[in-house]
């Protein structure tokens, strides 16, 4: 026992620091094993896109006209966005209950970097959106008659839409979760504008039904786009008729997709705090 | 004798109130430094300020020859925090845990060893929401010296503790201690004082009041006994330098037995509620 008392590591013996990267995705596995334990929240997290889909998908079971498209398979490419943009409602609400339990303030007195940390929530969101999306398409293929695309190339856009897309609503969400005064009052603040751009960016309903003034609200937002790039990877050329612009505008979906990814990060860099505004 | 920590001057102001009105200390290296005072008494700011987590209106701080004001990585992997209260990582379990905490020091103790330090063994598969208060205590022990750090800071450690629990908890700390740890340590426990530190330094209205060895502080040692004892003509007590010799004195008067005789001296309680009564 006295053994285990002694001091085996003399300060000549540290090595340098753990790097970054490898923080980072250590990080990751622990926020994925944590997230994936507590059931209610798993469950309440896949069920809420899931009973959307199946709800309105059945409501609104008409074809669009003229396109051959069915309204259900609008919703699959919507609620797709919405997924991809969980991470800005999971991570303000759960970052802003690190905050409150003590989480942060364990973390701020360790050498842990905190680029480490925020790895390990873009990471852990990029896993859970990317489940969401896989139980999404599989529902849609089976119940709505979606038809996943064939061609490489729409596959690539839908990688480049999802992470980008991810990446920014996460860092988002970590800059958002400064604003709320504590973990209870998070939900209703971070939920809020989240519902409010579903309803305008084309997730419920069809962009092209929409007053132009609330498009052009929702376009500075990345939901609109995140969205628009789905549907042109799950709709394709039978649905561009449908858009504003008559084109599904790919350039631009990458290029607002890609401001709010490096707006988000500097947003992140200069709001986050490791302690909540009572500490001071 | 190395000093771990220098302080000279610090002061720390919220608002109206001044927490720390300019306090000087020199902590040893490798002794245990208890911070004794009431609440509010500015031992945690002093602390937090030591501790990096938080900044200084004014003054010099020194912790093992850095500024922590400007905490390095390098500088955080040296030292160990115990905060007062946390509810993280409730989900993964001990040994997860403490595994995963030791991923961020470059010369980490091993955590198997850790857990078994801190007498969690039986525990190390269990879910930290399932531990019992003093065990997750035990936790944020072992997550505060998996660094092997040459200074640990334990913020009112044992608060809300049974009296056994606390027993346990003293063991470990003393254990720590004789494997060469600088502790610094805040309590309002005067017991926990008495019987973990080397020296006290008793902190009210935002000063040093008093330091020492639990046994002198405030002239506890040179203090004079008293005496008590009754008659006829009722309870009497007697302060004096010579407690022997007014015993003898009252043997002889009383020819044997003295009615309810008693002599005390001063108990660490008394001096520093005598202390805290009159702030410098």
């Amino acid at each position: 026992m006295s053994q285990t008392l002694a001091r085996p590591s003399a300060p000549a013996l540290r090595a340098g620091q753990p790097s970054v990267t490898r923080l980072g995705l250590s990080r990751t596995v622990i926020e994925n094993r944590m997230f994936f334990r507590e059931r209610e929240a798993v469950i309440f997290t896949f069920a809420l896109p899931i009973i959307m889909l199946v709800l309105f998908g059945s409501i609104f079971s008409g074809e669009m006209e003229g396109t051959g498209l069915t309204v259900s398979q609008l919703y699959v490419a919507g609620l797709i966005g919405t997924a991809t943009m969980t991470g800005f409602q999971n991570l303000g609400i759960n970052v802003a209950m690190d905050r409150d339990d003590g989480t942060l303030k364990r973390l701020a007195g360790t050498p842990l970097p905190r680029t480490s940390y925020f790895i390990g929530k873009a990471l852990n969101t990029l896993s859970v959106s990317f489940f969401q999306v896989v139980i999404l398409l599989a529902i849609g293929v089976t119940l709505f008659g979606l038809e996943l695309p064939s061609e490489a190339s729409r596959w690539v856009t839908f990688t480049w839409v999802f992470v980008l897309g991810v990446v920014g609503s996460s860092l988002l969400g970590v800059a958002i979760s400064s604003l709320p005064r504590s973990a209870r009052s998070a939900s209703a603040v971070i939920a809020m504008p989240f519902v409010v751009l579903q309803f305008i960016s084309g997730v419920f309903i069809p962009i092209g039904q929409l007053p132009a003034w609330l498009v052009n609200v929702a376009s500075v937002f990345p939901l609109k786009w995140m969205c628009q790039g789905f549907r042109s990877v799950f709709l394709g050329d039978a649905g561009v008729t449908l858009e504003v612009a008559k084109s599904y505008e790919l350039d631009r979906v990458a290029l607002v997709l890609g401001a709010w990814a490096v707006g988000g990060l500097v947003l992140c860099l200069m709001t986050f705090r490791w302690k909540s505004r009572r500490d001071g | 004798m190395d000093t771990a920590v220098r302080v000279r001057g610090l002061t720390k102001r919220y608002g109206e109130v001044q927490a720390v009105g300019g306090i000087d200390l020199d902590i040893h290296a490798g002794e245990v430094y208890a911070i004794l005072g009431p609440n509010g008494a500015g031992k945690s700011t002093t602390v937090e300020i030591m501790e990096g987590h938080r900044t200084r209106d004014a003054g010099e701080v020194s912790v093992l020859g850095v500024d922590p004001g400007r905490p390095t990585r390098a500088w955080r992997s040296r030292i160990g925090i115990v905060l007062q209260t946390a509810n993280d990582v409730a989900e993964a379990t001990v040994r997860e845990t403490v595994r995963h905490f030791a991923g961020y020091y470059p010369g980490s103790k091993d955590p198997d060893e850790v857990i078994e330090q801190v007498g969690l063994t039986e525990k190390a598969d269990q879910r930290i929401r399932k531990l019992s208060g003093g065990q997750r205590r035990r936790v944020d022990v072992a997550l505060g010296v998996i660094g092997d750090p040459e200074l640990l800071f334990l913020d009112e450690p044992t608060t809300g503790f049974d009296p056994e629990a606390r027993r346990q908890f003293w063991e470990l700390i003393a254990g720590l201690a004789r494997g060469g740890t600088t502790i610094v340590l805040t309590t309002h426990y005067l017991d926990e004082a008495e019987a973990l530190a080397d020296r006290v330094a008793v902190v009210a209205g935002g000063r040093i009041v008093a330091e020492g060895e639990p046994k002198t502080l405030g002239g506890r040692a040179a203090a004079k006994a008293l005496v008590s004892w009754s008659d006829e003509g009722g309870h009497h007590s007697l302060e004096t330098d010579t407690p022997t010799r007014t015993v003898l004195e009252l043997t002889a008067r009383f020819d044997g037995e003295v009615p309810e005789l008693a002599v005390t001296r001063p108990t660490l309680e008394d001096v520093y509620l005598r202390l805290i009564e009159t702030p410098a």
